[in-house]
């Protein structure tokens, strides 16, 4: 029988199995940033350990930093000093820090692809739970805690139970303005916020093998928002170009045989995985979630459900969402006004993402009373908005592009979100608070974003182009 | 950790993600220490004021303590924050039943020795049910047999863990240890390793 992605590179990564329990799994690559790392360091000092393999080891500073004058210190104390001790902490265990004022500085799920540090067939590992991002190169990647950051840090190692695997196809043609996040956010409201708990998600079928890179990214980035361990892609040739001269990237002799390894690597055809799950590309519409999980998400042109239609056990958690989010059961989603627009995260700050806002919003203003900002995943990212003259559209538009960082994904820095406000945000999470105390936040496309944008309202994009 | 008998405090709620039991701006600190005062804060106060106390939400009920916490299904979703595990530990809970838990958190709780039971929805309601009837009433967990018992009425069920995880607990050791202790054969295995995965 044949074996799956996950199966491939999981099997050439156990060190050895303990009898009834888990595996020892080896990590090729760690990615650490200040918020989930400072313990684990410590960790390491009391036990009297090194870092075993700093080059394997890569860090940035994204979660707990400002998006305006990075150049001054960072204002907030707290802040200020959990960013200082990921400096002295990566330079006393010797791993290289991309920080603050860095030309590679970004949000960690941005960078280690774009640097080529993301690459097919590996394991990877950071203390963040959309870890899954890198799952798009063909690779198992999943989010840790603390204290398995420092047993990486430690011995390049972690218990792992293998989970179960379920593959999602999804085959047709997507219909135009809708994106590979209106993709995973159907698939999420088709499972759930727990459906795929236990599992890890390789992601098929020939809409996936249609999306660029950054779309897959986005589709894996998610996966955690169903429960899943992670989510993976096959690498193939869109792999291959992406990551082709990346600055990381094998190159010369290295790169021949690291291409030859990973043609080896998509799931054979006679593989079995234990749950099997098909999508028809032309049920899916723009997406844009209305509660406070991302599986509470319906289509653009649909009705946030009427309290009547659900089971009765949904009703009291449905309710209690509905309310913090100040929404009538039933009312339309289309109409409903917003007040900010949060184009970034990990999710959609990637150069494709501004690119396709850009277009959009090229010659158009912003809606009067509506705070538009944009915000890139990476220093590379913005450097590439600036060369294109992306930052002039946004400019006239009335946004404000703003530089790398978190920034309103999770109301840690000084970007949040007023209480009662609604955001439409590019973001992956629309938990209670999660975008400041109180914030409401409407989880969508940077196209449906975009739209938000001019018009002050949730749209459909079909109708605008 | 052997077995536990203690009143316990119930948050029926679903899908409480890693937000709600830390919200994100009390992330700032480089410690795993005090993180249990800003447990569930956003639904513990109004307006994050420290002086208001939401009636109603468990916390703040006098009459709701002990050292174990039962929660709705998927508890701990979102999030990889270990910080959520150290909050609820640093409040003094030392057990957190809920009928189905995300994977990172039940990861995160283990390895801090807070005891996940994942028990049956049937199980949970027949829980909340005599938790609503009697804020006072107990419940027993005993991790070496795998059972949690409502001794009111006497009704059990068991509980998975993993056998090595549950060693780690009764014998307080942890995967650092046990990981450091192998080195040498994690050695070999880079060693015979192909160089396409360097
Ligand atoms: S952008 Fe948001 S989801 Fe992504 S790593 Fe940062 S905080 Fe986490």
């Amino acid at each position: 029988m044949g074996r799956t992605l996950f199966e491939k590179i999981w099997d050439a990564h156990v060190v050895r199995t303990i009898d009834g329990g888990p595996s020892v799994l080896y990590i090729d690559r760690h990615f650490i940033h200040e918020v989930t790392s400072p313990q684990a360091f410590d960790g390491l000092r009391r036990r009297g350990l090194p870092v075993r393999r700093p080059a394997q080891v890569v860090a940035t500073a994204d979660h707990n930093v400002p998006t305006e004058g990075q150049h001054l210190p960072i204002r907030e104390e707290l802040s200020r000093r959990q960013v200082e001790m990921l400096v002295t902490n990566c330079k006393a265990f010797g791993v290289e820090l991309y920080g603050l004022g860095h030309p590679y500085q970004g949000i960690v799920h941005v960078i280690g692809p774009e640097l080529g540090v993301t690459r097919p067939g590996m394991t990877i590992v950071c203390g963040d739970s959309h870890t899954s991002t890198h799952g798009a190169f063909g690779s198992i990647a999943f989010g840790i805690g603390t204290s398995e950051v420092e047993m990486v840090l430690a011995t390049q190692c972690l218990l792992q139970s293998r989970p179960r695997l379920m593959r999602i196809s999804v085959e047709g043609r997507l219909s135009k303005g809708v994106l590979a996040k209106d993709v995973i956010l159907h698939i999420i409201a088709r499972l759930g916020a727990g459906g795929a708990t236990g599992y890890f998600v390789e992601y098929a079928g020939s809409v996936i093998r249609s999306l660029s890179m950054e779309g897959r990214m986005t589709v894996c980035n998610m996966s955690i928002e169903m429960g899943a361990r992670g989510g993976l892609i096959a690498p193939d040739e869109t792999t291959f170009a992406y990551m082709k001269g990346r600055p990381f990237a094998p190159a010369g002799q290295a790169w021949e045989d690291a291409l030859s390894y990973w043609r080896t690597l998509p799931s054979d055809a006679d593989a079995a995985f234990d749950r099997e799950l098909h999508i028809d590309a032309s049920d899916i519409e723009p997406m844009v979630t209305y509660g406070t999980n991302p599986g509470m998400g319906a289509g653009v042109s649909q009705h946030i459900p009427a309290l009547a239609e659900l089971p009765e056990a949904e009703r009291t958690n449905f309710s209690k969402a509905i309310q913090y989010m100040g929404l009538r059961d039933g009312q339309a989603l289309k109409g409903q006004p917003v007040d900010y627009v949060f184009i970034g995260s990990c999710t959609n700050s990637r150069i494709e993402d501004l690119r396709l806002v850009a277009e959009f919003v090229k010659g158009k203003r912003k809606a009067d009373g509506v705070e538009v900002w944009v915000v890139p995943g990476s220093k590379q990212v913005e450097k590439a908005a600036r060369e294109e003259g992306i930052d002039k559209v946004f400019e006239e538009a009335g946004f404000s592009l703003r530089q790398p960082g978190c920034s309103a994904c999770l109301g840690m820095n000084e970007d949040k979100i007023p209480a009662g406000k609604y955001c439409i945000s590019t973001s992956n999470r629309n938990f209670e608070g999660r975008q400041g105390p109180n914030a409401r936040t409407l989880l969508a496309s940077p196209l449906t974003a975009a739209v938000a944008a001019v018009t002050g309202r949730i749209g459909d994009i079909r109708e605008l182009i | 950790m052997k077995k536990i008998r203690s009143t316990a405090v119930a948050i029926p709620a679903e899908n409480i993600d890693t937000d709600q039991i830390i919200p994100a701006r009390f992330l700032k600190a480089t410690s795993r220490e005090g993180f249990g005062k800003n447990l569930f804060r956003d639904w513990r106060y109004e307006d994050d004021d420290e002086s208001r106390p939401r009636a109603g939400f468990p916390l703040n009920n006098p009459a709701a303590k002990g050292s174990i916490l039962v929660a709705g299904k998927n508890f701990g979703c979102g999030s990889s924050r270990e910080h959520a595990a150290w909050a609820i530990k640093d409040y003094g809970f030392q057990v957190v039943v809920s009928s189905f838990f995300a994977d990172i958190f039940r990861n995160n709780a283990l390895n801090n020795f807070l005891l996940p039971v994942q028990v049956s929805d049937a199980f949970l309601e027949r829980i909340l049910d005599a938790l609503d009837a009697d804020p006072a009433a107990e419940l027993e967990v005993d991790l070496e047999a795998q059972t949690i018992t409502l001794p009111s009425d006497g009704s059990a069920e068991g509980f998975d863990i993993n056998p090595y995880k549950k060693t780690c607990l009764l014998n307080g050791y942890d995967d650092i240890d046990y990981l450091v202790s192998i080195l040498p054969e994690i050695t070999d295995y880079e060693a015979s390793r192909p160089t396409t995965l360097a």
